[in-house]
């Protein structure tokens, strides 16, 4: 197969990834992420009508009457299926969701509630917390497992490459104003865990080339090591979207922004390995010298 | 080696043929019992209510501290020590001691084998932590006083809210502590939780008090709303008869006044107190006092001995039904606070289901097509180990009677995704060895042997996501991992095991051949 010079591109993708990663903090910080009711609290409808009349507008303008807080109306799916979130959650009321269903069917008509989610703020904070303690923790231990394999210069490239990933994904959530809920952190947890396997898998060949040819640059060296991998990375990547792609559209809307995260997980993944991962061993000058010490002490 | 002992393939083929029945018996009826087994499915796949109850323990603790007061003012007149000016504040209780007895109340509070402040020898804490400032003492609960207390509530608690759900008759109730004030009820098919919260959201403390207006009364008297908002009256605070002491309760009709009231028995106990009682106050008003409010306040006419009554009080048949179930279940020992609802209806469930069936069929053939395309008799061989993998995870799953959620089924799919990469990280190394190795057989074999480490690398990755995710996630973020987990087992056991079977047999037979793969 024809050798493609990736290093030739090393720095001019870093200026982009750098890019990237800066707007999505800036968006991360001054926009947010738009937390759904797993993270923020309030109450979740979805909710399907045959009435032909009903749209978004009815349908806000009567929940509106509830004072219910903060509401937001969309679409889900199909015209006929809305999802409606509000504020205001007060689960101990066993009459709470029935009542609101009366209202809606004396205004708008009759109306199906499948499905219902209500979380108090004390149990919201705590499934942020347990999120962001599971996503930090598999960095961790990612890191830690990195750090035993691999030298460490193999282990900077591999961990920036990850949170370039994770900053990025996010920061298309937060672009986009994407719903964060607790199928996300699980996506994360898999991105976390697929941009992990794509990076050890050209850094092993990367350490074996070192190992065989004692006077190639590494600048040469992360180029064969990853044409060399570049057929299994691609038949890898291919039917992960593949399968990513079938739950993507006909998975259903729940699992809709999960699979999404994981597709722009999986594409972000694929690319730092290449374009983040390298170019750290790369900076970092890391010759034969670097794994033969290692493997002495 | 490329070589496979008769003994090694038959226990390969044993095994993956008893793990992929079990997957067969989820669509069939199966007549034998150990492999009549079904993946249960989560709630989000099946439809039915999640509720997260909380315990308010401050209740608990409140009366936990005036029985122990009383507990101290006896246990002190015993020893022959002067105590006073009990008060109960900010979950404490302060009490002075005369001058001459501090320090021997100080040791009777602090010695390991203390009457009055226990557990230490058990636990190595005292129940109560005291600070002693002049002659005042403070005792506050410790924290594992504090513990133990929270413990007891919750094991109290349970033990209701099962009866409660078990009254109402709901299908296969899951009902679980979660820390020591939480309790997890799973209400498999049940898409309007309404009547089920009203339930649990009453504590149903049923007590019997006098109505006192213009008498005089040694116990105290306190001041009690009725239920139907029509003012309030003062009650003695001796309580006559508990909810305890009810044997049974159900709805009937009076048939005199056409009401419907809840009928009740008492048990031996209560019968003797409640005929003690009504003797003495023939004349009286009883207020019959719920979580603390007079649902009713009939005036004895007789004395009732036989041990059975009627509470009359404005209801419907319902509510009347829903009070006798109350008080048949017992009281709850403190309020509980519904903090986290989730309910999916049956026809979303289903859905979910069809979609994610659906989504799994496409992207299985998707990713079939893609390796037969790629690899074309190699393509087939990754293709029999994915088939197999399926059906072991599947199989797995069904074993040990996981729960499959609707993100356990998008594990699954992605499993199927990630799952030919081991296979395809060993046919482009042997594509590489082939170049520079004639002899395929051994090109095969260092394939196998030279990926190996690589393989592992990258499937332990996504293990250890998983496995977090299994320990820090809750309900169908579960199931994701739970899938996403065993799919990697059983992905490795299929690369190692099956597809390197068939690959060995088609290499030794072909070893002549020509552009192998």
């Amino acid at each position: 197969m024809k050798t493609i010079y990736f290093n030739k591109f090393y720095k001019s993708f870093n200026i982009l990834s750098g890019i990237l990663i800066i707007a999505s903090l800036v968006f991360l910080v001054f926009k947010g992420l738009n937390f759904g009711v797993d993270f923020k609290g309030g109450t979740l409808i979805e909710l399907r009508t045959d009435i032909s009349s009903a749209n978004i507008t009815k349908i806000r303008d009567s929940f509106n009457q509830m004072n219910l807080g903060d509401i937001s109306v969309k679409n889900f799916g199909n015209e006929t299926d809305f999802v409606v979130k509000f504020e205001k959650q007060n689960s101990n009321d066993p009459q709470f969701i029935e009542e609101i269903k009366t209202k809606l069917s004396n205004s708008i008509g009759k109306v199906d509630f499948r499905r219902v989610e209500n979380v108090g703020p004390k149990v919201s904070a705590e499934l942020l917390r347990s999120g962001v303690i599971a996503i930090a923790l598999s960095l961790a231990a990612m890191l830690l497992y990195i750090w035993i394999r691999f030298e460490w210069q193999f282990s900077l490239g591999a961990i920036l490459a990850l949170f370039h990933d994770v900053i990025i994904t996010l920061g298309v959530f937060s672009v986009f104003s994407l719903e964060i809920n607790l199928s996300i952190v699980a996506a994360v947890l898999t991105i976390v865990g697929y941009s992990m396997n794509d990076t050890v898998v050209i850094f092993d060949r990367v350490r074996e080339n070192l190992r065989k040819y004692a006077d190639v640059k590494i600048f040469e060296l992360t180029n064969i090591s990853i044409n060399e991998t570049l057929s299994r990375t691609i038949i890898t990547s291919v039917t992960t979207l593949l399968a990513l792609l079938s739950i993507f559209i006909f998975g259903g809307e729940i699992l809709k922004g999960f699979s999404l995260a994981m597709i722009l997980g999986v594409i972000f993944g694929t690319y730092s390995s290449i374009y983040i991962a390298n170019p750290v061993l790369v900076y970092l000058k890391v010759n034969q010298r670097t794994i033969v010490k290692e493997e002495k002490e | 080696m490329l070589y496979f002992s008769k003994l090694r393939v038959f226990s390969v083929l044993i095994f993956t043929l008893i793990i992929s029945y079990f997957t067969i018996s989820n669509f069939t009826k199966v007549d034998d019992e150990f492999f009549s087994k079904n993946i249960k499915l989560g709630l989000d796949l099946q439809g039915g209510s999640y509720l997260l109850l909380e315990i308010d323990n401050e209740p608990v603790i409140t009366q936990r501290l005036q029985s122990k007061v009383l507990e101290f003012k006896k246990f002190f007149r015993d020893k022959d020590i002067k105590v006073r000016n009990f008060v109960i504040e900010n979950k404490s209780i302060i009490f002075d001691v005369e001058n001459s007895k501090i320090e021997n109340v100080k040791s009777l509070l602090d010695e390991d084998k203390s009457e009055i402040n226990p557990y230490f020898q058990q636990y190595k804490s005292h129940q109560f932590n005291f600070e002693n400032i002049d002659t005042s003492f403070k005792l506050e609960f410790s924290d594992y006083g504090l513990v133990l207390l929270k413990n007891s509530s919750l094991d109290q608690a349970i033990e209701t809210v099962r009866r409660r759900v078990d009254e109402v008759g709901t299908n296969e109730p899951n009902i679980l502590k979660r820390g020591n004030d939480r309790i997890l009820v799973e209400l498999p098919g049940l898409d309007d939780p309404g009547r089920i919260k009203s339930l649990l959201g009453k504590t149903a403390n049923l007590t019997f008090q006098f109505v006192t207006i213009n008498q005089e009364e040694s116990f105290g008297t306190e001041k009690i709303p009725f239920e139907d908002g029509s003012g309030e009256t003062i009650v003695s605070k001796r309580i006559i008869l508990s909810g305890d002491n009810l044997a049974d309760a159900k709805p009937t009709m009076n048939s005199q006044t056409n009401e419907t009231v809840v009928s009740f028995n008492l048990d031996r106990v209560g019968a003797k107190k409640f005929g003690k009682a009504t003797s003495s106050g023939v004349g009286r008003t009883l207020a019959i006092v719920l979580d603390g409010k007079i649902i009713s306040a009939p005036v004895i006419r007789e004395p009732i001995v036989g041990g059975s009554g009627q509470i009359s009080g404005d209801f419907t048949f319902q509510s009347a039904t829903d009070l006798a179930l109350l008080l048949r279940s017992g009281a709850l020992p403190a309020p509980l606070n519904i903090i986290e609802e989730r309910t999916v209806g049956p026809d979303l469930g289903k859905d979910s289901i069809n979609a994610g069936i659906m989504s799994l069929i496409i992207g299985f053939f998707l990713v079939v097509a893609f390796m037969l395309y790629k690899y074309r008799f190699f393509g087939l061989i990754a293709n029999l180990a994915l088939i197999s993998n399926l059906f072991l995870l599947v199989g797995i799953l069904t074993l040990f009677e996981a729960t499959l959620t609707l993100p356990g089924i998008a594990g699954i799919i992605l499993t199927v995704g990630m799952a030919v990469d081991a296979n395809v990280l060993i046919f482009e190394r042997i594509k590489e060895e082939l170049k520079n190795e004639n002899n395929s057989i051994v090109a095969f074999d260092s394939g196998y042997t030279k990926s190996r480490t690589t393989i592992l690398d990258a499937n332990i990755t996504t293990l250890i996501a998983a496995v977090i995710l299994f320990f820090m996630g809750s309900g169908p973020i579960k199931g994701f991992s739970i899938t996403l987990g065993v799919g990697i087992l059983t992905t490795l056991f299929s690369v190692y095991f099956i597809a390197r079977l068939i690959t060995a047999y088609y290499v030794i037979k072909n070893k002549h051949k020509e552009k192998l793969i």
